[in-house]
């Protein structure tokens, strides 16, 4: 019988795709490729201490030694040779958003950024291209002994010694070659430490905002949360579209205390010419909490496994995802659990929706050691296909290496059903509605899991993704 | 004028001929009975008059009002003031039964009702049902049993206010306590709202306590008979077989 199918415009994306043309001069930029001689030339710039110079060039000697991976989405469209690897605005970093030169607020204005700031949040900081253009916490947070600073000021400050204890010691450079990578050409991201006991009552906030063409975003998010401390950080990403592959190889490393807790929250929607190739990775303490809620709507291609490892006996993780792949989306992303610790937990769920000949797959693992014993765990992934060209996978890897241990999985793949969306339509809803509708009541357990503005953009997401919906 | 005027209509699933020259004419407020063996085309009628896509109309007309719905999708039919409760309500995670019913109201009118006048005249029809009001903010028919699912859907028909509401086997899979009750909501659409209804059943049990018009039986796909409420009863004595067996010579 001949039933129309549903057929799914592209995203109207005017919302992220403005972009700003920058004026000649305004910008300061290192040249396109990867040499030992761009990599010094980003150190100098940014006034490194010598011990990151030393770290880069050894970053980059691993980057060389280190192979693609051949187990995933193509990326051979990305050419490391065509991306600028450092941008920024001659400006530098301010403090009030007056500051901010006008182009790039107005581009922070329109993403809802100082909005934001000022009805929901405790801090905020916003980085344009590989630097960040604004920072700003509230006082009541700093007087907590709360510090929310840019990485480049940490790396220098008070804090330093405990900044270079940390960094890229979760994630190192010879984890894979992107991550070689971030440590080569790392800049910009944030910097966050709660004193013990320190509860933040709102969240902290970075926006990333990749405007120029050909160029890479390399931030890096370090959190420390120490004992008894509990933080909510938010991390937003847009980028206007280019034709030009453009390359986000960022890196975040959480530290939760004993007992502490750390909600880690990501709207991503970077536009569908980039090549998303981030790692983030979190250890937690005895007894503390670690929650991931991630939403994956934009790039190109993207290779996005937040890891937890769960160190300290009684420890606790839960990651909640979403990931939409559209046309010429091919996004492969999921999560990384070890259990090392006694009576751990962990909970996984996800959901995944492809349309438009998207391809979206789910990959996880699931790793329970020998010593975790009576550890909990649960992999649940869901993946709802809107039309016959798009394609979803799930690969869930599980290495269990104790008896004592209780693990569950659960796997469902499924397409929009005709009947629920011809159920919806007696009723006078119309069909773009209902299907929006049905793929929203989908995505419903990630959107609970988002603070309200969030949850209303992730659906405003949904709602645009589905408009044009109809054969 | 009837309020529904089906003409000559012959309709296919996958190329196979399910319903033949169907003719039934249904006035405003006329309660008409549509029974028939299992694999009549009962619920292909239903289905087909509120516009399901999966079947496929190859002769004949459907007036609604006047105006000609054969092309018209399902939702444009129930702005017209169609409605069917489902056989198999389906789940719909994510929203609850008061939102759900209160954004197709809007959507049916194209005005937002009052919370207050909503969140009340929900209590009261669920008050009809015995639906026990916590269900009011569950996700629709999300671990729902059967007889909940019917009672949503007649509650959906009773907030919606349709002129000519199906029921497809609402009565099906339903204890007798539940088809008392879900009786009594379609009694008071009856009354209350003047509405039209088609009931497709085959069997007999929700029948009992509700006024008829007019009883129709279908078997193999034609309609083999007309006649009044005493032909309901005839059906509770005798069966189908009279029919049945005429078409087996």
């Amino acid at each position: 019988m001949d039933r129309e199918r549903s057929e799914v415009n592209d995203i109207d994306r005017s919302l992220y795709d403005f972009r700003y043309e920058e004026k000649e001069g305004e910008f300061y930029r290192v040249k396109e490729g990867l040499t030992p001689d761009i990599v010094t030339e980003i150190s100098k710039e940014k006034h490194d201490p010598d011990w990151m110079l030393d770290f880069r060039l050894k970053s980059l000697q691993i980057y060389n030694d280190l192979k693609v991976p051949d187990w995933g989405p193509d990326i051979s469209g990305l050419n490391m040779d065509d991306i600028v690897t450092y941008v920024r605005h001659k400006t530098g970093m301010q403090a009030t958003w007056e500051d901010v030169p006008e182009d790039i607020k107005n581009t922070f204005e329109r993403l809802g950024i100082p909005e934001a700031e000022r009805t929901s949040l405790a801090g905020v900081g916003a980085q344009y291209d590989s630097e960040l253009v604004y920072h700003n916490v509230r006082e009541e947070v700093l007087e907590q002994g709360v510090i929310y600073t840019d990485m480049e000021s940490a790396l220098t400050g008070e804090y330093a010694d405990m900044v270079r204890e940390h960094f890229m010691k979760l994630v190192p450079p010879t984890d894979h070659k992107f991550a070689a990578l971030h440590g080569a050409v790392w800049s910009g991201g944030s910097f966050v430490y709660v004193p013990p006991g320190v509860k933040v009552d709102i969240p902290l906030q970075s926006y990333f905002r990749l405007n120029a063409a050909g160029a890479g975003q390399f931030e890096h998010t370090l959190i420390i949360v120490s004992e008894d401390a509990d933080l909510h950080f938010i991390e937003g990403c847009s980028a206007p579209k280019y034709n030009v592959a453009n390359l986000h190889a960022g890196c975040v490393e959480l530290f939760v205390g004993k007992n502490a807790r750390l909600r880690y929250s990501t709207i991503e929607n970077w536009s569908k010419n980039m090549y998303n190739l981030n790692t983030k990775r979190a250890i937690c303490e005895e007894g503390a909490t670690m929650e991931w809620v991630s939403g994956s709507f934009g790039s190109h291609v993207s290779y996005l496994y937040p890891m937890t490892i769960l160190k300290g006996n009684d420890s606790h993780c839960e990651f909640t995802g979403i990931t939409f792949a559209g046309a010429g989306q091919n996004l492969d992303t999921g999560a990384k659990i070890v259990h090392t610790g006694e009576r751990t937990s962990s909970f996984i769920n996800t959901k995944s929706i492809s349309k438009s000949g998207g391809e979206s797959t789910f990959r996880s693992a699931l790793t329970i050691k020998e010593k975790a014993k009576d550890a909990k765990a649960s992999v649940s992934c869901a993946s709802l296909m809107l039309d016959d060209i798009s394609r979803s996978d799930t690969i869930p890897a599980m290495d269990i290496r104790t008896n004592e241990a209780d693990v569950g999985h659960e796997a469902k793949i499924g397409r929009i059903s005709d009947d629920a969306v011809f159920y919806l339509m007696s009723r006078g809803i119309s069909e773009e509605d209902a299907k929006a509708m049905i793929v929203s009541g989908f995505a419903d357990n990630v959107s609970k899991e988002l603070p309200l503005e969030y949850a209303v953009e992730m659906n405003n997401l949904i709602q645009l993704e589905m408009k044009g919906a109809i054969g | 004028m009837a309020l529904l005027e089906i003409r000559d209509l012959s309709v296919a699933v996958d190329g196979n001929p399910i319903l033949k020259n169907i003719n039934l004419n249904i006035g405003k407020g006329e309660t008409h009975v549509l029974m028939g063996p299992n694999g009549a085309g009962k619920s292909t009628l239903g289905n087909v008059l509120m516009g399901n896509p999966a079947y496929e109309i190859t002769g004949g007309s459907i007036y609604f009002n006047g105006l000609d719905i054969k092309e018209e999708t399902a939702d444009k039919r129930a702005k017209a003031g169609m409605f069917m409760s489902f056989q198999n309500p389906l789940e719909v995670p994510g929203i609850t039964v008061s939102s759900f019913i209160r954004n197709a109201i809007s959507q049916k009118t194209g005005e937002k009702i009052k919370f207050s006048e909503y969140r009340k005249e929900l209590a009261a029809d669920m008050e009809i049902l015995d639906f026990d009001k916590a269900y009011k903010d569950r996700d629709l028919n999300v671990g729902f049993s059967g007889g909940e699912k019917k009672k949503a859907e007649i509650l959906q028909m009773l907030m919606l206010k349709p002129k000519f509401a199906i029921l497809d086997e609402t009565d099906s899979g339903l204890d007798v306590d539940a088809v008392r009750t879900v009786s009594a909501g379609i009694e008071e659409y009856q009354k209350h709202e003047d509405g039209a209804l088609l009931i497709i059943t085959h069997s007999t049990k929700i029948l009992e306590s509700l006024h008829v018009d007019y009883t129709h039986v279908l078997v193999k796909g034609e309609i083999v008979a007309d006649g009044d409420a005493a032909l309901v009863d005839e059906i509770n004595d005798n069966g189908f077989e009279k029919w049945t067996e005429r078409e087996a010579k």
